[in-house]
């Protein structure tokens, strides 16, 4: 919302600077955006007078004038045509900037002569395209005067933003109005004389759609001669961003910036028949004002005369019975719409007007009556003619509400203690009336103009609620609200800078956790990572569907209907699919081997609210060169081994997994696994990715990920740990080199090893794998290291051996293994 | 009579120091404390001493082991400590050289600042409550008073997803307050909770991205005001950008959710960046106390509780608080913005050890 400050003050009775308005603005909820002075940058030019032009002694198409500037004469060498003697000129002295040159003057010499200062065009001063020539002012311009100041152009344009409950403010007296209650003037006032009819005749209206419009009034005015608005207008429409169009059209743009009302004119010589009828849309055609097509629906509300939809209601007016300057009898519309049709309509047709903008966050339906008067008095004026009678159809609706507010809750909500005399005065300078007080509290009737302070309540409820809960909280808000309305009314006029801050109260000497026992594990999972060598990304949740496909179902319920770009369409199935694309940028950048991961949601459709929360990562291409360690590509046991750390720290017994092939099938068949903790749970995965999808996304690789579903892993138990198992006798050790068909899993051997002897068994570990060219094709040897543990006494060398023959019978029998 | 003993002491002497290495220096051992060495002749021959000598010779003989073995061991520790510093002069590396890689990973500055969030409020008595990023049009919008018609849905530029069975269609959460709804759903106040995650708005430019974060906060409790919300704020915005005399200011504004409803600015120097001084005002966040129909949506009485909320965007406190100045590199993942910008793991955010 724009207006300038003479604007503003043409409604406001103030002393207050430009700055002491601007900073109660934003105080006061009506945040300023932004202020400009047009004629800040013309500030150096001057109204002067040329005693004599003339001709350049070395030059045919100069003169030289002698220029009085309200500050002695000088001498100024100019090409302009119409340089003569007598006239009055803008003059700029050197130092001055020139905006349309974009120079800074100097005392120059032109061909021998000395020039100390120039004559303006339009163009050159910034103003517009006219270079003809320089610029010529009416004889009884006063020299030495500057030109904004005889030009009137220094009017400083304010910006507020409107917040969607001030509809009143999107008027320049609703804001005159706040400001002058938050003590910054009197508002001056407004009555309109009641203009008589001359005549009457004229459209009338009826009303076939009442949901739509309760009260509508219009009045004819014939007569009238349609030509350009004065300069007054036209300024005043010009710096607030909206062109001058006609007079009519003009005065209906000017009502809805000074009275936030909209209005609309009709030429009555282009109108068929003599009814104007509200009704609902029948998939008509409408050409409107903005030159483009419409088609009304039945939850449009159409204007229509005998030949048609003329006006979509409070949203935009139709092109073929628009006023111009043939204009010689017009009809006005004054109209009550129903806010919430108008927005939806609005939205509908994607039409963004300044009377939609006004209609839909309501406005003051008491206003009609006053506001019709004032735009016959203003067409009166502008372009004659004589009125006819108000005509009208529907009724005022009932708006009249009344608000109480108790003293106390000022404080024991609002946190302030404000006098009540004060509070009262602040309402009172608002608009509301005083219908009741005692010591206690104050009940106010609501003006017309305030459809946000004791508004109807409509609630929604969860249906979840127990019905005499929800009952009950209903009663409240209806209780509470008005109260509340009231409260922030006389909070915000004094600025809630003035509400004294209070740190929270503590509830406990020392706080509760923070964080839930899972939140805490998510935390530690996010730290094992960074620690594991893995750079921490925040990737976007939804990618092309195309790609999110390859990753896992990308299915339609997951599409979002609206993206804000192709390949920005699809929730990902998991934050590997995003994270394989961020590997694949820094490529791009010369950054091939990288190590990322992210914790964050992939969607599903079979999860509780269709996403979880995973832990993925990935990393890619070489190991660091080292001099020690020799460089090798990463392999899918990196990616396990990642996942194992992470697992571990978790707090997931390593024990109890499995570990299967059927890893999902973007990775690599025989380099990858699936890792499940009993039969049915699925923890997560590893692996390299498929080479096809390599080559499919153009991905660097090799490239190893895994994934572990932390929505999976149980809750930590809070529980004291069992008593520690800390023999007194050394362990023992033993080597094993088992040789088993390659297809053997190396776990069942380990497995089995551990089974052999359970009391005494208390570690196997694999430490060797050799599938070389002197084993047997289609076997591997695997080396085994078992821990014997005894506990009563030391183990006598017989019982060693027994021991080692079970281990050595229990892997045979589970995976036929033979001794090496 | 102990001219013997002299001499053997000092011929073993002068051997010892003749002794260049451990085995000349074994053979001058065995040579005298050996089973034919001099001195356990010598011991072996006392019996043949005159008995009124023997005494003396005994003591003298004993003095003299004594006196030779110390010698010997003295000399032994010598040598070896000479070999040992002769060995490590031909042990040298080059310390200069890289050690084995070990791999660093970062936290990201997202993370970092939400963790910090939470330090800071769950100091004042809040938990952290989580939320889907799919949410209902009643979660995300009706339960909030923002009814379908209302002009601050156009504000929110919101994504859908497409409608399943006949319901409104699903929504990314636009805002992380949803969470306040599902918190008053399943808890009785009195309740403090933050809400931290991710949210979504159909919008990118440099300062706008269709993804980003928030952290909402909502207490209810009896008797708190808006002095209490005005507490809460200045003590956190303080907390976390480590300034104890930030400039906060209060404007009052309007949310469909809160009422009255205020925007929080701090001060900054608007040409510099620089927080805390400069005379101009940067919006941080909004808030204000929970509208009674929030509370009556949820089934809460607001006769009987009143309490209050706040919202604001994870990304731009972080922008500010470590003076970045885009928005885009958030959620690109270039390794060497994340080096740059990146937390250590092992230094999570404990408020003791400061924020």
């Amino acid at each position: 919302m724009k207006f300038t400050l003479s604007w503003l003050k043409s409604h406001l009775q103030t002393d207050a600077t430009l700055t002491q308005i601007t900073d109660t603005l934003t105080r006061i909820g009506l945040e300023l955006e932004g202020v400009e002075n047009p004629g800040a940058k013309l500030a150096a030019f001057r109204v002067a007078h040329v005693i004599e032009a003339v001709q350049h002694p070395n030059a045919d198409r100069l003169r030289v004038c002698q220029v009085d500037t309200g500050e002695g004469v000088v001498s100024v060498v100019c090409g302009a045509p119409n340089a003569r003697t007598g006239i009055k000129v803008v003059f700029a002295a050197p130092g001055a900037f020139i905006p349309g040159s974009n120079i800074t003057l100097k005392v120059g010499e032109i061909r021998g002569v000395q020039s100390a200062g120039m004559m303006l065009s339009a163009r050159e001063m910034g103003l517009g395209d006219d270079h003809a020539g320089i610029v010529e002012l009416p004889a009884e311009a006063q020299i030495g005067m500057t030109y904004p100041d005889w030009a009137g152009l220094n009017d400083p344009i304010v910006e507020i933003g409107v917040t969607p409950n001030r509809g009143d403010c999107f008027s320049v007296r609703g804001v005159a109005r706040d400001l002058a209650a938050a003590g910054l003037g009197t508002l001056k006032p407004f009555a309109p004389i009641v203009i008589p009819p001359v005549f009457d005749g004229g459209p009338r209206w009826d009303i076939a759609f009442p949901e739509a419009c309760p009260w509508i009034v219009g009045r004819t005015i014939r007569g009238v001669k349609n030509s350009p608005s004065p300069k007054w207008l036209q300024d005043r429409l010009t710096y607030i961003g909206l062109r001058p169009i006609n007079a009519l059209v003009d005065v209906t743009n000017f009502f809805t910036f000074d009275l936030g009302r909209p209005l609309h004119v009709f030429d009555v010589g282009k109108l068929s028949g003599d009814t104007l009828t509200l009704r609902r849309g029948a998939g008509e055609t409408m050409r409107a004002l903005n030159g483009k097509d419409y088609v009304v629906d039945p939850e449009d509300c159409a204007i229509c005369d005998a030949a048609g939809v003329q006006s979509i209601a409070g949203v935009i007016g139709g092109e073929a019975t628009g006023c111009d300057e043939a204009t010689t009898s017009v009809f006005v519309e004054c109209a009550l719409f129903d806010p919430i049709r108008i927005a939806r309509t609005g939205r509908r047709h994607q039409i963004v007007s300044d009377a939609r903008q006004r209609f839909e966050r309501g406005l003051d339906p008491a206003l009609m009556p006053d506001a019709i008067q004032a735009a016959t008095a203003l067409i009166l004026e502008l372009c004659g003619g004589e009125p006819g009678t108000v005509t009208m159809a529907g009724s005022e609706p009932a708006w009249q509400r009344d608000a109480t507010m108790r003293f106390a809750r000022i404080a024991s909500f609002g946190g302030s203690d404000i006098p009540a005399d004060e509070a009262v005065a602040s309402l009172e300078h608002l608009g509301f009336t005083v219908r009741q007080r005692d010591a206690d509290s104050v009940t106010v009737a609501v003006p017309s103009w305030r459809n946000d302070v004791a508004a109807p309540i409509s609630l929604a409820q969860s249906p979840e609620l127990d019905p005499a809960k929800a009952a009950k909280a209903a009663e409240g808000c209806i209780a509470v609200e008005a109260e509340n309305d009231l409260i922030e009314e006389v909070l915000r006029l004094r600025g809630l800078d003035a509400i004294p801050a209070v740190s929270l109260p503590r509830e406990s000497p020392v706080p509760q956790a923070t964080l839930t026992p899972r939140q805490q594990r998510n935390a530690i999972a996010r730290r094992t990572l960074a620690s594991a060598g893995l750079m921490e990304c925040v990737t976007f949740s939804f990618m092309a569907r195309a790609e999110a496909e390859r990753f896992g179902a990308a299915p339609d319920a997951l599409r979002l209907s609206n993206p804000i770009a192709a390949d920005l369409d699809q929730l990902r199935p998991t934050p590997l699919a995003t994270l394989a694309l961020a590997a694949k940028r820094n490529a791009a950048r010369g950054y091939a081997d990288v190590c990322l991961f992210e914790i964050g949601p992939a969607f599903a459709l079979d999860a509780p609210d269709g996403q979880k929360l995973v832990a993925a990562g990935l990393r890619c291409g070489q190991t660091p060169r080292n001099w020690l360690v020799p460089q090798r590509p990463v392999d899918a046991m990196d990616a396990k081994g990642d996942l194992w750390a992470l697992l571990t720290a978790v707090g997931v017994p390593l024990e109890a997994l499995q570990v299967t092939t059927d890893a999902p099938s973007f990775l690599h068949p025989g380099r990858s696994g699936m890792v499940r903790q009993g039969p049915k749970t699925v923890m997560g995965y590893f692996g390299e990715i498929h080479p096809r999808l390599l080559a499919a996304l153009d991905l660097p690789g090799p490239m190893v990920v895994f994934e572990l579903n932390l929505d999976a892993v149980a809750d930590p138990k809070r529980r004291k740990k069992s008593a520690p198992d800390l023999p007194q006798f050394q362990p023992v050790r033993r080597d094993f080199a088992f040789i088993v068909d390659s297809a053997v899993a190396a776990d069942s051997v380990v497995k089995a090893a551990k089974g052999a002897e359970r009391a005494l068994i208390t570690g196997v570990t694999l430490f060797d794998l050799y599938e070389g060219e002197r084993m047997t094709p289609g076997k591997k040897s695997l080396g085994v290291e078992v821990t014997l543990q005894p506990r009563e006494r030391t183990l006598t060398d017989p019982e060693i051996e027994a021991a080692c023959q079970k281990i050595v019978a229990a892997v045979a029998k589970a995976t036929g293994a033979t001794l090496r | 009579m102990n001219d013997d003993l002299e001499a053997l002491k000092t011929s073993t002497d002068a051997a010892l120091a003749d002794a260049a290495d451990l085995r000349a220096w074994d053979a001058v051992r065995i040579a005298v404390l050996g089973r034919n060495g001099s001195l356990t002749g010598m011991l072996r021959d006392l019996g043949k001493t005159p008995p009124e000598q023997r005494k003396d010779r005994g003591a003298a003989l004993n003095r003299l082991k004594d006196a030779l073995t110390s010698a010997i061991e003295a000399r032994k520790t010598q040598l070896e400590d000479a070999a040992l510093d002769a060995r490590l002069l031909s042990e040298r590396i080059d310390p200069t050289l890289p050690p084995r890689p070990r791999d660093a990973g970062l936290i990201h500055p997202i993370a970092r600042t939400m963790e910090e969030i939470a330090a800071i409020f769950g100091a004042m008595g809040c938990t952290v409550v989580d939320g889907p990023d799919v949410e209902s049009d009643w979660f995300n919008f009706g339960a909030l008073n923002i009814p379908a018609h209302h002009p601050a849905r156009a504000d929110h530029d919101t994504f859908y997803l497409p409608p399943r069975d006949g319901a409104a269609p699903p929504v990314l959460r636009t805002h992380t307050s949803p969470g306040q709804i599902r918190t008053m759903l399943s808890q009785e106040p009195p309740i403090r909770v933050i809400v931290t995650g991710r949210t979504y708005r159909a919008d990118h430019d440099a300062t706008h991205s269709p993804m980003f974060h928030q952290c909402e906060g909502l207490v209810i409790d009896r008797g708190m005001t808006l002095g209490h919300l005005k507490g809460v704020l200045i003590d956190f915005l303080r907390t976390f950008f480590a300034i104890s005399d930030l400039p906060v200011r209060f404007r009052s504004s309007y949310f469909p959710f809160t009422e009255p409803s205020m925007e929080v600015d701090i001060g900054w120097n608007r040409r510099t960046g620089e927080l805390g001084r400069g005379g101009d005002w940067l919006e941080i966040l909004g808030s204000g106390m929970v509208h009674p129909r929030v509370l009556a949506n949820c089934g809460i009485d607001p006769r009987e509780w009143q309490g209050f909320a706040w919202g604001m965007g994870v990304e731009r406190i972080t922008m500010l608080k470590h003076g970045m100045s885009d928005l885009r590199p958030f959620y690109e993942s270039d390794l060497r913005w994340l080096k740059h910008y990146g937390f250590n793991p092992l230094s999570p955010t404990i408020l003791h050890e400061g924020v």
